[in-house]
């Protein structure tokens, strides 16, 4: 073994600039693809902190999963009973405080009540649909990062003012409101009532921001037309991650359709797994382009000396051992870059984090969010040596079936 | 009676293709451990493609090569691999030391590939070879920094490397001036001397003469065996 590595050390140390050129491919194709691994997953991981900041983790309404099955279903085998609704006749959870309490037995986080019911909001004549959620501000705190949200007053604002809410920036600047202003909010059953804009929000997703407004839950039960009523428990886990499996336990226990935030936004999260696929996919290709200078080199080499492999071959060396050589060579040639691909892969996410842009939806800059991963890069080298690997595999593989015989021929 | 170091039984070696070709043409023969014979003939004769069948670096078509009283034709490639790196040693007309590689090197890359000695053991019998040949201070120069004469000697250290059975050389002189030849075949003489079968492609009959027996080939087939300070011996099957 050690005397191919000499002979492998031998051919690559005799060409420097091939072998350079060789361990610059690889190490563009892994520093490139670090660079990118990091800024994809950078961006996705900003962005699902935001998302996962902005909403509550789990949502558990007061509606059932699937339609209750009804007594002439259960009685009949051929009785079908298509148009029931969905929605319980009365709104509302039923025994919201006992249930919280229960939950907050046992759910890893906290819980917080509130009313989730639709208006349309009124000033100076323009009109806007929206959604109104009474909150209770002390629980709020526990559930939601909208305290930390606010940009214009604080959430205990909401009981300072009569008929208090909370407006998202994007949408007073629409309807041309500022704190302190009067609106006028219309429920779905002609309830109106005159609110006062107690401060305003910055979520960081437009549609959030343009279309979610919050208030005490006394004003959003008047505005539903249900006093008393809790319509929504909004729970915030210590780790996001166990939203799904939490959600279900949650389900389980109240019988309430209890949403995670990744059932909620399941189309953003496949839009994300889709967008994986392609960045793997050109990743991979980096690699593998990368890998063909590596081919070149052994090609070349493989080329130059037949004669060389003839009269190792003609002393008795075997073919794997030749092919083995060639092996080697390309290894040394893939570890080396590799090793340089790391460097600028680190110095080009470095490099990018330093980059700003500018986020309308936060109307702030932003650097660009790089994610530092050890498996980036170990991923990226482990992919890169095989490819090395694989682009010297053809060549030495045809380099050990020379016939030492033809090579001296040809050249006695 | 003498040890048969390399037999040869019917050899045939023939290239297929659009125009069938034979090169060796059904030779028998028997080497003794320790003898010195030189192959003569006519280029094209097909005395090369008999050496290159007798040192196991081509497979015949028909026929056996026994080395050391063992078969071969059933061996399979890397077997027949082996059976070069432990009982045959080449030189070739042209080094084919490799270029990057000192004299040393060289001379230890069949220890190496066998693996059967110690690095230290290893590189003293490399000196002691290089040494035995007169190079003993060219042992760490490259092959471009040596005379022809010197890389050829190189070579033979090389084939000796593995204390090999049988020394077989295609024209090991081709190359070289005539001190240079001398000096070459003096040592091939001595390998002989010393107990090791050498098998020898010559065009050069004062050469030949000096072998303990001469065997001329022409058209794939013996003509001729010449003992040393014998009588000549005519084939009739190539008559």
């Amino acid at each position: 073994m050690k005397l191919l590595f000499n002979i492998a050390w031998t051919h690559v140390s005799t060409r420097v600039r091939q072998t350079l050129v060789g361990m610059a491919g690889v190490a563009m194709g892994v520093g490139f693809t670090i660079m990118m691994a990091g800024l994809m997953q950078g961006s996705q991981i900003d962005f699902l902190r935001q998302l996962v900041d902005t909403m509550p983790h789990i949502t558990v309404e007061d509606e059932r999963r699937s339609v209750p099955i009804q007594p002439a279903e259960q009685e009949y085998a051929a009785v079908q009973m298509p148009d029931i609704a969905n929605v319980g006749k009365r709104p509302g959870i039923k025994y919201p405080d006992t249930v919280m309490s229960s939950l907050r037995s046992w759910i890893p986080g906290d819980v917080a009540p509130s009313v989730k019911t639709t208006a349309i909001i009124n000033h100076a004549g323009a009109r806007i649909g929206i959604t109104l959620t009474g909150i209770d501000p002390r629980r709020e705190v526990q559930v939601s990062k909208l305290a930390s949200q606010m940009r214009e007053g604080k959430l205990d604002d909401l009981s300072r003012v009569p008929n208090g809410i909370i407006v998202g920036e994007a949408l007073a600047e629409k309807l041309g409101v500022k704190t302190g202003n009067t609106v006028l909010l219309i429920g779905g059953q002609g309830v109106q009532l005159n609110s006062t804009v107690a401060g305003l929000y910055r979520s960081g997703l437009k549609r959030v921001d343009e279309s979610q407004i919050y208030s005490l839950t006394g004003p959003a039960q008047v505005m539903m037309g249900q006093s008393g009523v809790v319509n929504q428990l909004r729970l915030r886990l210590s780790d996001p991650m166990l939203a799904q499996k939490v959600a279900a336990q949650v389900e389980a226990q109240t019988g309430y359709k209890a949403v995670s935030w990744q059932e909620a936004n399941a189309d953003l999260l496949s839009t994300f797994s889709v967008r994986d696929f392609i960045v793997l996919t050109v990743m991979g290709a980096m690699l593998l382009t990368s890998s063909f200078a590596t081919y070149n080199i052994i090609s070349t080499i493989t080329h130059e000396k037949r004669q060389d492999i003839a009269i190792m071959k003609s002393l008795g060396m075997r073919e794997y051992a030749v092919r083995r050589i060639f092996i080697i060579e390309a290894a040394m040639i893939g570890v080396v870059g590799i090793l340089f691909g790391w460097v600028l892969g680190y110095l080009l996410c470095y490099g990018w984090s330093k980059i700003t842009i500018f986020n309308p939806l936060t109307g702030t800059t932003v650097p660009l969010q790089i994610y530092y991963s050890l498996m980036h890069y170990v991923v990226a080298g482990g992919i890169s040596l095989l490819c090395c690997a694989g682009a010297a595999y053809f060549p030495a593989r045809k380099a050990s079936r020379v016939h030492p015989v033809e090579i001296i021929r040809g050249a006695s | 009676m003498t040890e048969i170091a390399l037999q040869a039984k019917e050899l045939v070696r023939r290239i297929e293709g659009d125009v069938s070709h034979t090169l060796v043409n059904g030779i028998d023969l028997a080497v003794s451990k320790g003898e010195f014979v030189a192959i003569t003939g006519p280029s094209g004769s097909g005395k090369s493609s008999l050496l290159y069948l007798l040192g196991l670096l081509d497979a015949p078509s028909e026929g056996e090569v026994m080395i050391c009283g063992q078969p071969t034709s059933k061996l399979s490639e890397s077997d027949r691999a082996d059976v070069r790196l432990t009982k045959c040693g080449f030189v070739f007309q042209f080094h084919f030391l490799l270029p990057e590689f000192t004299s040393l090197d060289n001379v230890l890359l069949p220890m190496r590939a066998a693996g059967k000695m110690g690095e230290g053991e290893m590189r003293e019998r490399g000196l002691a070879l290089l040494d035995s040949l007169g190079l003993a201070e060219h042992a760490n120069k490259r092959p471009n920094q040596l005379s022809g004469g010197q890389r050829q000697r190189v070579a033979i250290a090389r084939a000796l490397a593995n204390r090999p059975e049988i020394i077989v050389a295609d024209e090991p002189t081709g190359a070289l001036d005539t001190k240079s030849t001398e000096q070459v075949f003096s040592i091939l003489r001595d390998i002989a001397d010393n107990g090791q079968t050498v098998v020898v492609v010559t065009h050069d009959p004062a050469l030949a003469a000096r072998a303990d027996r001469r065997i001329h080939i022409v058209d794939g087939k013996i003509a001729e065996i010449t003992e040393r300070g014998g009588a000549e011996l005519v084939c009739e099957a190539a008559s």
